[in-house]
């Protein structure tokens, strides 16, 4: 009985900041003026040694083109399941991409990283275009990109 | 259907493909040019290993290299935080220049692929592709029916300016016109995945990677093993990434490579699909194939003009249409007219017939003799007038109709006439008329009048089978067959030359001008062509209406439109209308004009020698055809006058054009000197240099009077006997043309 009770609390206490202490967090990418057709852009979140943990966004329609998103791809292995739900249109020079997703209160302040990887027909491509830390005191500042994105910057849902 | 499927493909895609095939010429000169920028290397010299450990020593922040399909090499890197793509040397790994795509050249590449409409233009663009390939094959099929089979494709083509110039760069154009389209249409059918061609699995991720530091780039043997001229691409992992790994693409297929052991982590070779896209690819575009891209650009480069010729011709078929007032329904139609016609010059004898069975209270059904049907219930009499196309075949609103005939199975209740038009001077005249009348023979159908023949259009030749009709069918009908009167153009008389007074054969060399006035109104047509003529060319014919005469007199013309005068050689007829009244004509006097296009009569492209063989006024053509000869062509002149002081037309130019070399030898005889000749005696004359030429290839070109015209066809034909060939052959070949009167 003992050893079921404390399994309970085991359990819960994994499972609560999942359940309840998730965030709602809007990421807003800015694109530049690269004159080029719509360029595919895919957010998606890395953890402090860099390793890839969930797809947050792709914009961009046909999946055979995914493989230019390459850190992305990589990371997610371009399973479906992992942005199932999660794709868009793709995104036109100078034109912002909104996307409000939950993100788990764990993962703000904890050496997390979100990162954009771009693509645009017969252009180089972008790993890693952008990359911001999630961090409380990141809210509302930008970041600026190194490939077609202008700049990156988060809100938190108050 | 054919014709209509190619005219209406052609109409629907033309706008289209002028812009595809623009973008697409100039795209082509690409591969050339980034080809003249790489820098040459052979097989075996340096690998990739090498490259990349040279490029090091030289960037920071690699993440990148590319191997384009022109050789050239571009390194694409970060360095503080500032993203660039250089060309380098790949011998040193030194930068070169920046790599910078040109906005137009992308603007181009863009509006080529998708008319700057994204998805939906990709599509359309497709769709056009696809029609291009219908045109091209319908294109070659027309040819070939028009010439008279697929062994015949390249024979010579006739017509007016804008069916040769259709038919001649299409000719030239279509195997590379053929290849671009289906590259183009299977590659866009794979944007869309409606063939799966370039799907294929990438390499699998791999799990375990080698534990440690990564080693230098230049000392991973993966990268070692592998020529730089068999390198796509080469990403680096990223930097400080343990996890991280090489991901290599060559010629042959795609894997990763591992940073700390050099190995392969897992590889994945091209399929056999992947390979068939990357070689249409290569067709369509000319990357990694620069020379067939020039020779593609430079058959596309043909496609505005066959575009815009194409619609001229359209148009021109389309505004000889008749529009026939009172047509009749198959079924109520007492009297039923079916028209086989190739360019709707038949049309015009079918609306006198109609219009004249009308007048006399009859229900007439006129249409297509494609569409004839299964049965006419109330018809009392059929009537079929046809033309014949190429070598005795079915024109175009015809082809379809013997086979239609073959499922009529009821004993019709009326009697038929077939009527034939086509030009004697054709070795199958009035062919396909003779295959109707056969056939309805053999149908045992009942016949009104037996097959007559009408040549070249002639209104008393029609009148005449009207008179029969009309005894035949116990009705008076009068079939007037009246060329619609053709807009006329003012021309003014500049400069008449007589010849030939002293020996009872006056002949005036004439030329003409638009005149003043009216050149200054025009200020179109002054914009357009600078001497405002219409267009002619050497060998086609005025129409000239006398005064107070509705029926035009022909006249062949002796200079091109380009020359800037009009100009014509008139002999005086005893009791000629216009002759005499062109005889008079004061000059700065004015007469009204049309061209009447003579495309059969004119030397054909090429090299070949020309024999042009005439007498009396029928110089004027020849020598227009000499004057215009400046490709210096081989051309052989035997014309035939009566005396040397008095009628010898032209004799000044002709020894200029000796000597400037555009006449190569000319043979004037005289009726009228001391060797009474005729032109046929100095042919016979010339026997052996003449057979020579004939079977070298030469083209006879035969103008001037209907005797004149057969005695050389008898004397000709004696010469090339030998040969095994006669006159006929010659005709047959288009090698022989006349133009008589």
């Amino acid at each position: 009985m003992k050893k079921l009770t404390f399994s309970l609390v085991i359990a819960a206490l994994v499972a609560l900041p999942s359940l309840t202490y998730a965030r709602e967090v809007t990421f807003s990418t800015v694109m530049k003026n690269y004159r080029g057709e719509g360029a595919y852009v895919a957010l998606y979140l890395v953890d402090a040694n860099g390793n890839y943990q969930q797809t947050l966004w792709v914009a961009g329609e046909k999946t055979k083109y995914y493989k230019h998103l390459s850190g992305w791809a990589m990371g997610s292995k371009l399973t479906a399941a992992e942005y199932d739900g999660h794709t868009g249109a793709s995104v036109l020079s100078s034109k912002t991409l909104t996307v409000t997703v939950d993100i788990a209160d764990e993962m703000i302040d904890a050496g997390y990283e979100v990162r954009v990887d771009t693509a645009v027909e017969d252009q180089r491509d972008n790993r890693s275009d952008a990359a911001v830390k999630l961090t409380t005191d990141g809210v509302g500042k930008t970041v600026a990109g190194r490939g077609y994105v202008q700049s990156l910057s988060y809100m938190f849902k108050p | 259907m054919l014709r209509q499927l190619h005219s209406l493909s052609g109409l629907i895609a033309g706008m289209f493909l002028i812009i595809l095939s623009i973008t697409a010429v100039i795209l082509s000169l690409n591969p050339a040019l980034e080809r003249a920028g790489a820098v040459p290397h052979a097989t075996g010299q340096i690998s990739v290993a090498e490259l990349a450990g040279k490029v090091a020593q030289h960037f920071q922040g690699v993440e990148q290299i590319e191997r384009k399909a022109s050789g050239r090499i571009l390194v694409y890197y970060t360095h503080d935080n500032q993203v660039g793509i250089d060309f380098v040397d790949p011998r040193t790994g030194q930068a070169i220049a920046p790599y910078q795509q040109s906005a137009s050249v992308r603007w181009i590449k863009s509006l080529h692929r998708s008319l700057l409409l994204d998805t939906t233009g990709r599509a359309i663009v497709g769709i056009i592709a696809l029609i291009m390939v219908i045109l091209t094959l319908s294109g070659v099929m027309l040819l070939a029916t028009r010439l008279g089979g697929y062994s015949k494709l390249l024979l010579p083509v006739r017509g007016t300016l804008s069916q040769r110039l259709h038919l001649e760069l299409s000719r030239i154009a279509v195997v590379g016109l053929f290849i671009s389209a289906l590259t183009g249409t299977y590659l866009c059918a794979t944007t869309f995945g409606l063939i799966t061609a370039n799907q294929q699995s990438d390499p699998e991720l791999p799990a375990v990677l080698a534990a440690g530091l990564p080693s230098a780039i230049n000392t991973l043997w993966a990268l070692q093993a592998t020529d730089i001229n068999n390198l796509r691409e080469l990403v680096y992992p990223y930097p400080d990434d343990s996890a991280g790994m090489y991901s290599l693409t060559t010629d042959q297929g795609t894997g990763y490579v591992d940073q700390v052991s050099g190995a392969w982590l897992s590889y994945q070779a091209n399929n056999v699909s992947h390979t068939i896209y990357e070689f249409i690819y290569m067709l369509h575009t000319g990357e990694g194939l620069w020379w067939l891209g020039i020779l593609l650009g430079l058959t596309v480069l043909t496609v505005p003009i066959i575009a815009i010729t194409g619609v001229i011709i359209w148009w021109t078929r389309l505004a000889a249409k008749p529009k026939l007032t009172v047509n009749s329904s198959p079924n109520s139609a007492d009297s039923v007219i079916l028209v086989g016609s190739e360019s709707n010059s038949t049309w015009g004898f079918a609306k006198a017939l109609h219009d004249s069975l009308v007048k006399t209270g009859h229900c007439v059904h006129t249409a297509p003799m494609n569409q004839l049907a299964k049965q006419y219930p109330s018809a009392k009499r059929l009537f079929m007038l046809t033309s014949t196309y190429g070598d005795g075949d079915a024109p175009a609103s015809a082809n379809q109709f013997l086979s239609r005939l073959t499922k009529v199975s009821q004993q019709p209740t009326f009697a038929y006439a077939v009527l034939g038009f086509g030009d004697r001077q054709y070795p199958h005249f009035c062919g396909f008329a003779k295959n109707v009348e056969d056939a309805c023979i053999a149908k045992g159908w009942k016949q009104l009048l037996p097959l007559e023949t009408i040549d070249r259009q002639s209104p008393q030749e029609f009148a005449r089978w009207g008179a029969m009709l009309s005894k035949a069918i116990a009705v008076e009908l009068t079939l007037v067959y009246t060329p619609v009167r053709p807009k006329t153009t003012q021309l003014e008389l500049v400069e008449r030359i007589n010849y030939g007074t002293e020996v009872q054969s006056p002949t005036a060399v004439l030329r003409f001008k638009t005149p003043e006035n009216a050149r200054k109104l025009n200020i179109a047509s002054r914009l357009l062509h600078r001497n405002s003529l219409p267009h002619f060319e050497a060998g086609d014919l005025v129409g000239i209406f006398p005064p107070n005469s509705d029926v035009p007199r022909f006249y062949s013309l002796a200079s091109a439109s380009k020359d800037g005068i009009l100009e014509i050689c008139v002999r005086l007829q005893h009791n000629g209308l216009c002759s005499n009244f062109l005889h008079k004509l004061p000059i700065g006097n004015a007469i009204e004009a049309f061209i009447q296009a003579n495309p059969s009569f004119r030397p054909s492209s090429g090299k070949k020698p020309v024999v042009l063989i005439g007498a009396g006024s029928g110089i004027g053509p020849l020598v227009g055809f000499i004057r215009n000869n400046k490709g210096h062509h081989p051309m052989h002149l035997y014309w035939g006058g009566r005396c040397p002081q008095s009628d010898f037309l032209y004799e000044t130019e002709l020894n200029t054009y000796l000597k400037d070399k555009r006449l190569t030898e000319l043979n004037a005889v005289f009726s009228h000197d001391e060797k009474h000749s005729y032109v046929q005696d100095k042919i016979s004359l010339d026997a052996d240099e003449l057979r020579k030429l004939i079977e070298n290839g030469a083209q006879i070109l035969v103008c001037g009077g209907r005797n004149m015209a057969s005695s050389v066809m008898t004397a000709l034909n004696d010469i090339i006997a030998p040969l095994g060939m006669d006159v006929a052959t010659l005709k047959a070949q288009g090698r022989y043309r006349e133009d008589v009167y």
